[in-house]
């Protein structure tokens, strides 16, 4: 990561890789979504709502791998001093409120035929919202910092702290058990058939490669915009 | 209850806000490079 550190070098890193990620992460969620929809049968109880699960699973891991994202980057500014650390999280927390919003919603629509209900204040169901509005609030936060011109160490704050919501979410299932349904996938398997599970991976990498690129794009923009504004505050000191 | 409205709303709300993501990124970024590459130029 120190590696990084240099702007230029970081520039120089993310100019391929951006496209890069754009188009195997595109490639891949394609696959994904095109063999989920037509490839796979039916779950014997929950009927074809069961698709919804290829796009639903990559949203919520990359609603909460945004956030860890968000606090990793805020332990290298307020440690570290990472010159690119408030650029990093300021670029995840868009993505990662989009997709912990698409995560929050593809549920809710699977919840109405396979529940009954569009929404229930079940524990996991509730944390993800927390985090969804988790993300509102960094960005408010971290906008309103960088627009008086603070180095962004409250966003960094408030993003470390928000973190405490993650093992939350995880855990939500185990400690109250309501309606959303305990893990069925983990490091040691899986609880879902293999006939219906492997479309799962191809879309997990290709909306993991969309998300990274679009951090990136983010990244590169907020380098941009650094640069005119200190261009600019220059000029008008002169 | 047909499922399939349900399985297209999912899909079309997840396609289109991963779409409006990254073409939202990629404008700001190509205006933000744009607008610094202009402060180059002599």
């Amino acid at each position: 990561m120190h590696f990084l550190a240099n702007p230029a070098r970081f520039l120089k890193f993310a100019r391929p890789a951006s496209a890069w990620l754009l188009s195997i992460g595109l490639l891949f969620a394609m696959v994904g979504i095109v063999a989920g929809l037509t490839l796979t049968p039916p779950d014997y109880l929950q009927g074809e709502t069961v698709r919804i699960l290829y796009i639903h699973v990559p949203a919520a891991w990359l609603g909460m791998a945004g956030w860890a994202g968000i606090a990793a980057a805020s332990v290298s500014q307020l440690v570290w001093r990472h010159p690119l650390a408030a650029v990093a999280g300021r670029a995840t927390a868009p993505a990662g409120a989009t997709f912990a919003a698409i995560c929050l919603i593809t549920g809710s629509i699977w919840g109405r035929p396979t529940w009954g209900t569009w929404w229930e204040w079940d524990g996991r169901l509730t944390s993800m919202l927390i985090l969804f509005f988790l993300y509102l609030g960094y960005i408010a936060l971290a906008s309103a910092e960088r627009e008086r011109g603070g180095e962004g160490r409250l966003a960094a704050i408030f993003g470390l702290v928000g973190a405490i919501n993650l093992p939350i979410i995880h855990y939500s299932v185990l400690w109250w058990r309501t309606l959303h349904q305990g893990q069925s996938i983990g490091l040691g398997g899986s609880s879902i058939d293999s006939s219906i599970l492997w479309p799962l991976p191809l879309t997990m990498v290709g909306f993991t490669g969309i998300f990274a690129a679009a951090v990136l794009m983010r990244m590169r923009a907020g380098l941009a915009e650094a640069k005119v504004e200190a261009r600019m505050r220059r000029a008008a000191g002169q | 209850m047909n499922p399939w409205p349900f399985v297209i709303a999912a899909y079309a709300v997840a396609i289109a806000a991963t779409a409006a993501l990254v073409l939202w990124a990629y404008a700001t970024m190509r205006r933000a490079e744009a607008a610094a590459d202009k402060l180059k130029r002599p």
